[in-house]
């Protein structure tokens, strides 16, 4: 095994400013990965939300000067997002890795983002220019079942035409997926590159996801009684099983799992990702916290009986976040559904740019374009 | 029929060549229908073959019959759905059977039985995809019987027009795109009835569509492993090869196992990859004049130059 970069360094024989300018940072060796943070500082801590690693791991400081560095093993393909704790005075700060360009968003702000070796960013999930865009068109429903007035936008392929029939993929937290996991660029290319057929997808949010996804009786009959009808009357989409799809992340999945339950066989396809698929086989679940209750009583009453809810479904889940015990739990019981289902694992945690990454195999499983047909 | 068949033409364009190798004066009788709804984005063509052409707007005219004739629309529409569904079971069927032999010869390997297990896999997979073959056909057939599609005015008006477009044409030139679409196109309307002497130059899945058997064919696709299906049967305007285009887009020709297998399920055909702009001539049942493209062999490995 060779010597990392920053043994040198310690040991002297690689000055901290040769090996500051001639790096990127972290630096990856192999699966040996460097955290290095340069200033004055008390402390400095790596913060992350990785499962099976602490949240919190301290930097060590050079005996001479300002780096503060950690090192750690990063398997291959990993994708791990980051911040440094920075302690000055007895304040601590969270802040982005100041020498590390890479950052993904999500709605509560920005991390710093680690590849591990082997990883790269799936050029799909890119702006192609070859790929013609679709269109958003705002929507408006009047909803019974909340008792209030809905919006979302509804995606469009490029070539849309009113006289195709097409399948519809109804997405929870909608906009979170198009700003955090790319989903519009990642629809227009993977339709251009015929890997998907043209779709059209609601995408959704809810102004309390919380409350409303964790198995609302309320959003199932939303969502089944008043949006598809209304898509379905007003657009020209399939309108059967196999043309209507559920996707959700986190408690979205938990909304498309649950929706699909209370509507069984209307709902084809299902893409669930990191679903919070919470349960408790004894006792009772408290160090999730009171939001959680509705999830795990769902979730146990189905464990308790499985069904075949849906034809097909795709489930994905980062081996990274502690998520990944609930949906490993759920392979078995689905294998005794006789539901078609494909399982996927990613070293990757709870985040969108995860979810985003295993938008092409999902949704080319569950609905193969064209690309075997057409030979251009 | 004389004709040249070719690989895709986006990246690297020989039509013209096509043309000089066939020597046929008069403009060329083109269809574009794979291309769906921009069937008439065709500027470019006349340029590259250096010769005038009249679309034949099988697309268009397609449409035209399904917005006129809805008892016909009706029925079509009918037959697409079930013949979806009897693609998505041999599709299923296959795959297990793939799985399976995949196993059996792992396990098999180094032992004296594995030549017998191999060859009944292969036995097997191809009994699927003839008993599928005659499946799809046997559908059509009498489909067609039941619905005497040329006997409908919707289509006999478009069929007389598209006699006469023929009539002046020296060559018929199918580009690729869908090939269901293609396929279900020159069947609605009888094209190859109506041909004449004409020469054929095809192209991607215009050269898939007029042969003897279409192969649906992607080894990596985005979804996991793909295995190569049968459609349905070609127009059977050559004979005697499969084309395979984008070869390096949609093959593994660098896996013995994967060659091997896919010429050995579809022989006698001998499976031909044509990459960009690559051609090879035929007359008749005599295939020459090869420029670029590589055969497939039975033992896995790629030949190029090959020729008949």
């Amino acid at each position: 095994m060779t010597a990392l970069a920053i043994e040198k360094v310690k040991s002297g024989e690689l000055p901290v400013d040769k090996f500051m300018a001639d790096n990127a940072f972290p630096l990856v060796e192999g699966t040996r990965v460097t955290f290095v943070f340069r200033g004055a500082a008390d402390a400095v801590r790596l913060k992350t939300w990785v499962y099976g690693l602490p949240n919190s791991q301290p930097l060590l400081k050079l005996e001479k000067g300002d780096l503060w560095h950690l090192t750690l093993e990063i398997p291959r393909m990993s994708r791990v997002e980051y911040k440094f704790e920075v302690v000055r005075g007895g304040h601590g700060a969270w802040i982005l890795d100041p020498l590390n360009p890479f950052h993904a968003t999500d709605p509560f702000g920005a991390n710093s983002v680690v590849h591990g070796e082997g990883y790269h960013v799936p050029e799909w999930t890119q702006h192609d220019p070859d790929a013609r865009p679709g269109t958003l068109e705002p929507w408006v429903i009047k909803s019974a079942a909340f008792n209030d007035t809905r919006r979302f936008n509804v995606y469009l392929p490029a070539r849309f035409r009113k006289s195709r029939r097409y399948p519809l993929i109804f997405v929870h937290d909608g906009p979170d997926y198009v700003r955090f996991a790319n989903l519009k660029t990642v629809l227009d290319n993977l339709i251009h590159r015929l890997e998907i057929p043209d779709v059209i997808v609601a995408l959704s949010g809810s102004p309390n996801r919380i409350g409303e996804y964790a198995d609302d009786e309320r959003h199932a009959r939303f969502v089944t009684e008043e949006v598809v009808p209304d898509l379905e009357k007003r657009l020209p989409l399939l309108g059967t099983p196999r043309g209507r799809c559920l996707m959700g992340a986190s408690f979205g999945g938990v909304a498309a799992l649950s929706t699909a339950v209370r509507y069984p066989g209307f709902y084809g396809r299902l893409l669930l990702q990191s679903g919070s698929f919470a349960f408790n086989d004894i006792g009772q679940q408290k160090e999730r916290g009171a939001l959680w209750d509705p999830v795990v009583k769902f979730m146990n009453r189905f464990r308790e009986n499985p069904t075949m809810v849906s034809e097909k479904a795709f489930i994905s889940c980062g081996m990274h976040e502690p998520l990944i015990y609930e949906n490993r739990s759920l392979v078995p019981m689905l294998q005794a559904t006789e539901m078609d289902f494909r399982y996927v694992e990613s070293r990757d945690g709870h985040n969108w740019e995860n979810w985003r990454d295993r938008l092409r195999e999902g949704l080319a499983w569950l609905f193969p374009g064209p690309l075997r047909m057409v030979y251009e | 029929m004389k004709g040249v068949l070719l690989g895709p033409q986006q990246l690297k364009q020989s039509l013209g060549a096509a043309v000089k190798v066939l020597g046929r004066e008069g403009p060329i009788a083109l269809v574009t229908c794979g291309w769906q709804e921009r069937e008439d984005q065709d500027e470019e063509l006349p340029a590259l073959f250096g010769r005038p052409t009249v679309n034949l707007k099988l697309y268009e005219r397609g449409e035209q019959v399904l917005a006129a004739d809805p008892e016909y629309a009706k029925a079509h529409r009918s037959r697409q759905e079930t013949l979806r569904q009897i693609q998505e079971f041999y599709r299923l069927r296959l795959e297990r059977v793939f799985d399976a032999a995949i196993d059996i010869d792992r396990k098999a390997q180094g032992s004296d039985m594995a030549a017998d297990e191999l060859r009944l896999s292969f036995e097997q997979i191809r009994r699927i995809d003839q008993e599928h073959l005659d499946r799809v056909v046997a559908l059509r057939e009498a489909w067609e019987l039941q619905l005497k599609p040329f006997e409908r005015p919707a289509i006999a008006k478009h069929r007389d027009e598209i006699k006469k477009l023929l009539e002046g044409a020296g060559t018929l030139a199918v580009a690729g795109g869908h090939v269901a679409v293609l396929l279900n196109r020159f069947r609605m309307f009888g094209v190859v009835e109506l041909l004449d002497d004409q020469h054929l130059i095809a192209w991607s899945g215009g050269a898939m569509i007029t042969g003897g058997r279409v192969v649906l064919f992607h080894e990596s696709p985005p979804e996991g492993v793909g295995i190569s299906e049968v459609l349905e049967q070609g127009l059977g305007l050559h004979s005697g090869i499969l084309p395979l285009p984008n070869p390096r887009l949609r093959l593994k020709l660098d896996s013995t196992f994967r060659v091997g297998w896919m010429s050995r399920r579809h022989a006698p055909l001998k499976c031909i990859a044509f990459d960009h702009g690559e051609f090879v001539c035929f007359s008749r049942s005599k295939w020459y004049g090869a420029e670029g493209t590589c055969q497939l062999n039975l033992d896995g490995t790629v030949t190029t130059g090959w020729a008949s």
